[in-house]
């Protein structure tokens, strides 16, 4: 196994001592980035007027910020709940090549199947972006038992957080909270960006910002899917057009 | 059925868990059963992350233009500078999300202190 002569590791067998490892893996740049934009989450939730345990059941159950936002998005413009699934679904698409590309460097030879489903609701982006980055140096063994070290130190602590501040946001100021609420928007203007795979990406991020507030104005309750259908295929028209530039 | 549709106090949480949980789950669950059999670079795959990408910023742009409690309460103007500055300040910092999100803030800030 390359990689794990590196550090004095604990024997592949030791599950708990691997769950640890994960666990700490939690406390890293990218994990003080999301605590950031889960704190602009709470405000979100809490001046959209969702309860405590609203809010905290929803940072757990669908465990990925975009998803979450997009659902408040939903409420808060009145769709029905298969609307705002179908919302949510066409935002989370992106989960699906993250779980193919992860599952199998989690896998050992002794892995089973409902392991690897309980584990991939724990994928999100910087779970993912962790686990991609440091896996590879964890005995295959012990990955399953790292990851879910990992992954549910991430969820847990980012559900408790957010209650935190769901719970202190009343009694801040003003101001406090505008900045605070803030956060959700710039933190995703940049995320967005940089997770982008190809130059479309960046033409459908564009286009969402201006034809989100337009759609809005015009068709509420589909703002969300008639602006992400529009500005995708936008996106989509250009990709084509570019890839055909390209060719020789 | 909306969110408000039935006014019971398990109802939301339902809600929550078919519109948020299932319906990010189900791609997990496709990505764990289709494991390693997808190949990353298909034109379909390309449009559907260009839809998923406007989608999530549709809702960003709304936040910015129709924010909700006190965010509201600054000038639109102000807000859409303020992300502008912090997306700026994103890429000419080579991409650094800390440096972009202080931008943005220190300009939203700013702008509240002298009262826009």
């Amino acid at each position: 196994m390359s990689g794990a002569e590196s550090f004095p590791p604990p024997s592949p067998q030791d599950g708990r001592r691997w769950y640890l490892r994960g666990a700490a893996a939690a406390f890293s740049v990218p994990g003080w980035i999301l605590a950031t934009a889960y704190v602009g989450f709470a405000g979100l939730a809490k001046e959209s007027g969702f309860s405590l345990g609203e809010t905290m059941f929803m940072t757990a159950a669908a465990w990925a910020l975009p998803a979450n936002v997009v659902l408040i998005g939903a409420i808060l413009s009145g769709a029905s709940l298969f609307w705002a699934a179908f919302a949510v679904a066409l935002s989370s698409f992106r989960m699906m090549p993250m779980v193919v590309a992860l599952m199998p460097e989690l896998r050992a030879a002794r892995t089973g199947r409902l392991t690897l489903y309980i584990l991939s609701h724990f994928v999100a982006v910087t779970s993912w972006v962790l686990a991609m980055e440091r896996v590879r140096k964890v005995p295959r063994e012990a990955r399953t038992a790292w990851f879910a070290g990992l992954g549910s130190t991430l969820l847990v602590t980012n559900t408790l957080l957010v209650g935190v501040v769901y719970l202190l946001v009343g009694g801040l100021p003003g101001p406090v909270t505008a900045a605070l609420l803030f956060l959700t928007p710039i933190y995703f203007l940049t995320s967005l960006w940089g997770s982008a795979r190809e130059k479309a990406g960046h033409v459908a991020m564009l286009a969402g910002l201006v034809l989100g507030p337009v759609f809005h104005t015009v068709w509420p309750g589909f703002d969300l899917l008639a602006a992400g259908l529009v500005g995708g295929i936008i996106a989509f028209a250009f990709h084509l057009l570019t890839a055909r530039r390209a060719a020789p | 059925m909306t969110f408000e549709a039935i006014d019971a106090a398990w109802w939301p949480y339902l809600f929550i868990l078919i519109g948020g949980g299932l319906a990010t789950d189900v791609w997990r669950f496709l990505g764990v059963h289709f494991g390693g059999r997808i190949p990353e670079e298909s034109e379909a795959l390309v449009f559907v992350r260009a839809v998923a990408t406007a989608l999530v910023a549709a809702v960003i742009g709304n936040l910015i233009v129709f924010p909700s409690g006190s965010l509201a309460e600054t000038a639109p103007a102000l807000r859409i500078g303020a992300a502008a500055a912090g997306f700026a300040a994103y890429l000419l910092s080579g991409k650094r999300m800390l440096v972009g999100i202080v931008a943005g803030e220190a300009v939203l800030i700013a702008g509240m202190a002298v009262g826009w």
